[in-house]
């Protein structure tokens, strides 16, 4: 049986937000060039919180798109159940030549990230993308690292790290769960 | 792991054999699938790897261009095998065909056909998941799907709308697979057209009958037009082409009678001025082109969804075993 | 084959006899001597030294079952069936007597093909094989064929079965003609304008599979028209394979009317309807068609009441490839002859809709009279063809152990009750399951 702890509650989450915004202005050198890509279905609504703070800061618009990448998936047909396909929105400036952060909640195999990259190439071409993540923990299978980090939390195989957004969960924190005998 | 199957089950015979939902399903899903035909690059990465028949023992154009379409923009690797030139004239069965496939491990076969019901036919014989791309005159489910997302497109809702099929009902695949469809997802439906053209015991698949089409006019929201096939007059089905425009054709002057907007639909390819005049296929309403754009879409999500089935489900829905 | 007088006599001990031609209907001994019937009696006397001794207790003892309407495939279609394993899966489902349909490839229209499958009939020392002969020259429906030469090569009808007589002309001259003979017309009563490309019964089923459908108007026309020429013309007319009510119906009045009609129900369209069609089975395809449940129940109340007089297999075996095919390319037909008995005890004598006697009726007495050929009966001095069988024993349909080449049935699998034990022709036994 998963066994929740809050182990970000709100006001940690919109710290780590507020830093983050700042480091990928810093990172970007400004933010006009910027473009906030949230990967469906959290690291979009972390990208929405994530510009509200850019755009308070910098006094800016910086566009916001959201990838769907169940598409470029690489295990259909493994999982239990068929992903539901979901719509990409991408700004109608465009992707090319712009600084593109591309926001997920929780870092862990690095195959999200693999698909979404994968998908935006499709797009177009990018003058730079950042990978920017509220969380990241152990468990990389491919050599993906994030430029823009909230946390580093240590979680052993047998443990989930879940990201709650206001929209979808009602409330704003990271949770660890711990699920008994078995994977995923 | 657990395996997946597919909430399609392996194959796409028809629409008869689907829940109210699981047509719903393949209608959301292909929502997002227009989207990608939008992109710059036309292409997904979804079926990768995977091989996919289009076997057409009759020729269809528009149908096979769609698949091809559809499959080509999910990346699946696909080979086309038509009735001329492939040993489906010599005479090899339709069970040998079956057979040759099972032995080059396909993933997927899309296979039209004139015999009625030998998608179920091949379906039962072989572990790939097997699409009907039209089966003699039984059913054409992509079809009658991109018929649907159309509809709700415009209208927001299938049920509730009043479709009428009009034209040659007795030959016709579409008229079937639609009319399970939309009776599903609570439409209701008429058919009009020569009593010559309409099975028996259509009432009894609750649909209702109109005599003249004037009075299908009236009558509805939707008109889905068939294609008069040249056949059937020289079948004696119809006196002449001409009557059947004088009498079935769908005209301007007709639809002006009615103060409604209907919607136009027409499976294609049309005859222009036998059961559709020009100025109704060009006209405000003909969502006709729409069709063929949501056709791409329906068909990547029905590959889509079956792709989610693996050799487990699929042998379990062949031999009825639990996966 | 033969009777043969050199055959051992033989005595059925203590078996319940059901002759109806006799009114028997209890325990007697039945004793052959030389393929004749020599006596029936609650106890037999003078048993010759050396007599074959059978206990028949418990068992059924009928004159041999006779089938009017096989197709046995020979020649041209050996891959289907032979005369030989086609006469040998009749003597298994306790037939003593067939009667073969002249479609064969070529069909049978000459005397010499008469007496070609006569020769293979006796040949093969199963079931006797009888056979007709073709109303027209190559079953082409234009000109009569030699009839008369026909029935002396020992033609026992004549017919053009699965060739519908379109020609109502035609019709006339061979009905005339038969009077000359003293043979039955049977005719498959089927207007093809109207059944055209159809490949099941017209209705819900058909529309919903997008099958092309036969209506039973398709045969109604027929049966009235078969009907009609029959009363003007003074012959006998034998319908074969009755499958719609109104059929019944006009077979019902025709013979209030006079009319010399006999008729023949299968066990199929006694049992089945189009729902079997279902899901596109080929074993479920034939011709007539499977049709509705009042169509069925119409045909079951006829051949319980006798309006249908005969009950005929159609016997139509074919090759498993031939129904491994879409529905539309499938050959019409399934295999009968080893289910005939079984279904029928079952499902009508057993849950009494008919008695032994009626069932013995249909499937010996009847055919014998309508095709003037000796035996149905247990006459003293008839032909010792007896058929034997166990009302008791339940077995399962299983079409791979058939004898026939084919197992084309939509029966596979069923429990049955009632199986034959023992198959004796002319005072020899041909088929042994005891």
């Amino acid at each position: 049986m998963p066994s929740p702890s809050e182990v970000l509650d709100e006001a940690a989450v919109r710290r780590a937000l507020a830093r983050m915004a700042r480091e990928i202005v810093e990172r970007a050198g400004g933010a006009d060039d910027v473009m906030l890509m949230g990967i469906r279905r959290r690291g979009d609504h972390l990208a929405a919180l994530l510009k509200r703070e850019i755009d308070q800061a910098e006094n800016a618009d910086v566009p916001l798109g959201v990838l769907d990448i169940t598409l470029y998936r690489d295990d259909l047909g493994t999982v239990g159940t068929i992903p539901e396909v979901g719509e990409t929105q991408i700004p109608s400036q465009g992707i090319e030549g712009r600084i593109v952060v591309l926001v997920d909640d929780v870092l862990y195999t690095g195959r999200t990230i693999r698909a979404a990259l994968g998908e935006l190439l499709d797009w177009g071409r990018p003058g730079r993308i950042l990978l920017c993540v509220l969380v990241e923990r152990d468990g990389r299978e491919l050599p993906i690292q994030a430029d823009v980090v909230g946390a580093s939390i240590q979680a052993g195989p047998r443990e989930r790290i879940e990201v709650r957004v206001p929209a979808l969960d009602d409330r704003l924190g990271v949770d660890r769960i711990v699920v008994d005998g078995g994977s995923e | 792991m657990t395996s997946t199957v597919s909430s399609l089950g392996k194959d796409l015979v028809g629409l008869e054999g689907l829940t109210a939902e699981q047509i719903r399903s393949i209608l959301d899903t292909a929502e997002p699938f227009k989207e990608i035909s939008e992109r710059r690059i036309k292409k997904v990465p979804v079926l990768r790897g995977k091989t996919i028949v289009n076997l057409f023992f009759e020729p269809s154009t528009r149908t096979r261009v769609s698949f091809e379409f559809a499959e080509k923009r999910l990346s699946a690797d696909t080979v086309n095998i038509s009735s001329s030139g492939s040993s489906v004239v010599k005479g090899e069965t339709l069970v040998d065909t079956a057979r040759n496939l099972e032995a080059m491990n396909i993933d997927m076969v899309v296979m039209r056909h004139g015999s009625s019901g030998s998608a179920r036919f091949l379906a039962e014989r072989i572990p790939s998941n097997v699409i009907n791309a039209g089966d003699g005159r039984h059913e054409h489910p992509t079809q009658a799907l991109l018929d649907l997302l159309t509809i709700r497109d415009h209208r927001g809702e299938i049920a509730g709308q009043k479709v009428c099929i009009v034209g040659d009902v007795l030959h016709s695949r579409v008229a079937r697979s639609n009319i399970y469809g939309l009776v599903k997802l609570g439409a209701e439906v008429a058919v009009c057209g020569p009593r010559t053209l309409l099975p028996r015991g259509i009432e009894e698949m609750g649909v209702r009958v109109f005599d003249r089409v004037e009075a299908a006019i009236e009558w509805s929201d939707v008109l889905n037009i068939l294609r008069l096939q040249l056949e059937r007059m020289e079948g004696g089905y119809v006196p002449s082409l001409r009557e059947y425009n004088h009498i079935w054709g769908v005209s301007s002057q007709r639809l002006a009678a009615v103060d409604r907007e209907l919607l136009i639909l027409h499976p294609g390819p049309m005859n222009r001025g036998v059961e559709i005049d020009s100025d109704v296929a060009d006209g405000p309403h003909s969502v006709i082109l729409q069709q063929v754009t949501n056709g791409v879409a329906v068909r990547m999500a029905v590959l889509y969804l079956l792709a989610g089935g693996t050799p487990d489900s699929a042998e379990a829905a062949k031999g009825g075993k639990e996966a | 084959m033969s009777d043969s007088p050199n055959v051992r006599p033989m005595v059925l001990r203590g078996g319940h006899v059901v002759d109806p031609a006799n009114s028997v209907d209890g325990v007697r001994d039945v004793l052959l001597v030389d393929g004749r019937v020599a006596s029936v009696a609650p106890t037999v006397d003078g048993v010759p030294e050396g007599a074959i001794e059978v206990d028949a207790a418990g068992m059924v003892v009928t004159p041999g079952l006779i089938d009017p309407h096989v197709h046995l495939r020979e020649p041209g279609q050996e891959h289907k069936e032979t005369i030989a394993t086609g006469a040998r899966a009749a003597a298994a489902g306790g037939f003593t007597a067939v009667i073969a349909m002249p479609n064969t490839d070529p069909p049978i229209d000459t005397p010499a093909s008469v007496a070609y499958v006569l020769a293979a009939g006796r040949k093969a020392g199963a079931a006797r094989v009888h056979t007709t002969g073709a109303i027209s020259i190559g079953l082409k429906g234009e000109r009569l064929a030699e009839i008369g030469e026909m029935v002396e090569a020992g033609a026992v009808g004549i017919t053009d079965d699965g060739h519908p007589i379109m020609d109502s002309g035609l019709m006339r001259l061979a009905m005339e003609y038969s009077l000359n003979f003293d043979i039955p017309v049977a005719d498959h009563p089927e207007d093809l304008g109207i059944s055209a490309g159809g490949v099941m019964n017209e209705g819900l089923v058909s529309s919903r599979l997008g099958l092309r459908g036969k209506p039973n108007a398709s045969e109604d026309i027929h049966v009235v028209r078969d009907l009609l020429v029959a009363e003007f013309t003074g012959a006998h007319i034998h319908l074969q394979h009755i499958s719609t009510a109104f059929g019944v119906e006009m077979i019902r009045r025709a013979k209030d009317r006079g009319i010399r009609v006999t008729a023949e129900a299968s066990p199929h369209h006694l049992l089945l309807t189009d729902a079997a069609v279902d899901g596109y089975r080929t074993e479920a395809k034939m011709n007539p068609p499977l049709r509705s449940e009042s169509d069925r129940a119409a045909v079951e109340q006829g051949m319980i009441d006798g309006t249908l007089d005969v009950i005929a297999t159609d016997h139509a075996p074919h090759h498993y490839d031939e129904k491994e095919q879409a529905f539309d390319d499938a050959p019409n037909g399934i295999v009968g002859l080893e289910t005939s008995l079984g279904l029928v005890h079952t499902h009508f004598v057993r849950t009494g809709k008919i008695s032994l006697t009626t069932m013995v009726e249909r499937m010996s007495l009847a055919p014998a009279r309508a095709f003037r050929l000796e035996g149905g009966t247990l006459d003293v001095g008839g032909p010792a063809d007896v058929t034997v069988f166990d009302p008791g024993a339940e077995w399962t349909v299983d079409a791979a152990a058939f004898l026939s080449k084919a197992s084309n049935t939509p029966f596979g699998g069923e429990r049955l009750v009632g199986a034959p034990r023992l198959t004796i022709v002319g005072g020899r036994i041909v088929f042994d399951a005891r």
